[in-house]
């Protein structure tokens, strides 16, 4: 497979958002020293967990004190999306032993959402593949560069990264919404998890909003 | 072993499981229209519930913020068909603006 951003539109957006979460990294790498965690450590978590808002929960909670047991609980509990990614992905890429595994560690927010928005599942393919690996390889680098520059790019206030995450997600749901529905279901996602944030654990406000999901869908 | 390691470690174990387990559920669980509609659902509230945690959150406060400014540009930019990363940089250049200015 050749990547060609300038012909293939496909390319472009997964190169897009690659390049736009993985300068991401450099706040989460940040913020990993910042919580406490050595270099190694902080790289481990981009290099093994590999799922941007489990990463922060899992150094957010320990720089606050929190137990090693309500981290990994927070983590999995954010990371629960992506076995429903997985569980959308599967049927399109039919893959099996290894390349399952690889293709398992590249299922995230990211992937899944470029690759749904496809026409046909060959773009499908590509756009999870090329986001998946394209976000892999730079949110590691810059996770790297930013544990290394930690009190340099210390408040990713500065660079306006914490507005351009939201800002990203915003591209990746903005094509999805097509109908009123679709509009109206999102705007209770976003009150819901805003409503539960003072009150639920981390990752709850997140996660139940699937629950909005099931009543939706089986509604109609 | 230090607890930042079991965390490091037990989350990313429980991430894997996570991503490995969506993509070993048998396939014709999917085979359902009603499984299929709320599978559709899923990434849009999953990814509104992320919009709103990382724009108005500052731990469990409920707060508004440079960031608000900045997605409030990413979605005029959106309105206008702006290209993806005309929608990042036009947001992230407001937030970083305010941030910095104000």
């Amino acid at each position: 497979m050749s990547i060609n951003p300038k012909k293939n539109p496909v390319d472009r957006t997964a190169l897009s958002v690659a390049f736009t979460v993985g300068l991401y990294g450099a706040a989460f790498g940040a913020a990993g020293v910042t919580a406490g965690f050595s270099i190694l450590q902080t790289c481990l978590l981009s290099i093994l967990l590999f799922s941007g808002a489990s990463q922060f929960a899992v150094v957010g909670i320990m720089g606050a004190g929190g137990s090693a047991i309500s981290a990994i609980a927070t983590a999995t509990l954010l990371g629960f999306r992506n076995a429903l990614y997985g569980l959308q992905m599967a049927p399109i890429l039919k893959v099996g032993g290894l390349k399952r595994v690889l293709a398992a560690q590249i299922t995230i927010d990211e992937s899944t959402a470029v690759a749904t928005l496809q026409e046909n599942d060959e773009d499908r393919k590509r756009g999870f593949y090329v986001t998946g690996i394209g976000v892999y390889i730079f949110w590691n680098l810059f996770t790297y560069l930013g544990a290394l520059g930690a009190s340099a790019i210390g408040d990713p206030s500065v660079w306006g990264l914490d507005a351009a995450v939201p800002a990203a997600f915003c591209g990746l749901i903005w094509p999805r919404l097509k109908n009123k529905t679709q509009f109206l279901v999102s705007a209770i996602a976003i009150a819901w998890a805003l409503l539960l944030t003072p009150i639920a654990p981390a990752g709850i406000p997140i996660i139940t909003t699937v629950l909005l999901a099931v009543i939706f869908g089986v509604k109609k | 072993m230090s607890a930042i390691w079991i965390a490091v470690i037990g989350a990313s174990v429980t991430a894997f499981l996570n991503k490995y387990t969506g993509h070993s559920v048998p396939e014709k669980w999917l085979n359902k229209p009603g499984f299929m509609r709320i599978n559709a659902l899923v990434p849009i509230v999953l990814l509104s519930a992320l919009v709103g945690v990382q724009t108005f959150t500052n731990k469990k406060e409920l707060v508004i913020d440079q960031r608000f400014a900045g997605v409030i540009v990413a979605l005029i930019a959106l309105r206008f068909k702006a290209p993806f990363p005309v929608v990042v940089v036009s947001a992230a250049i407001t937030s970083a603006a305010i941030y910095n200015w104000f």
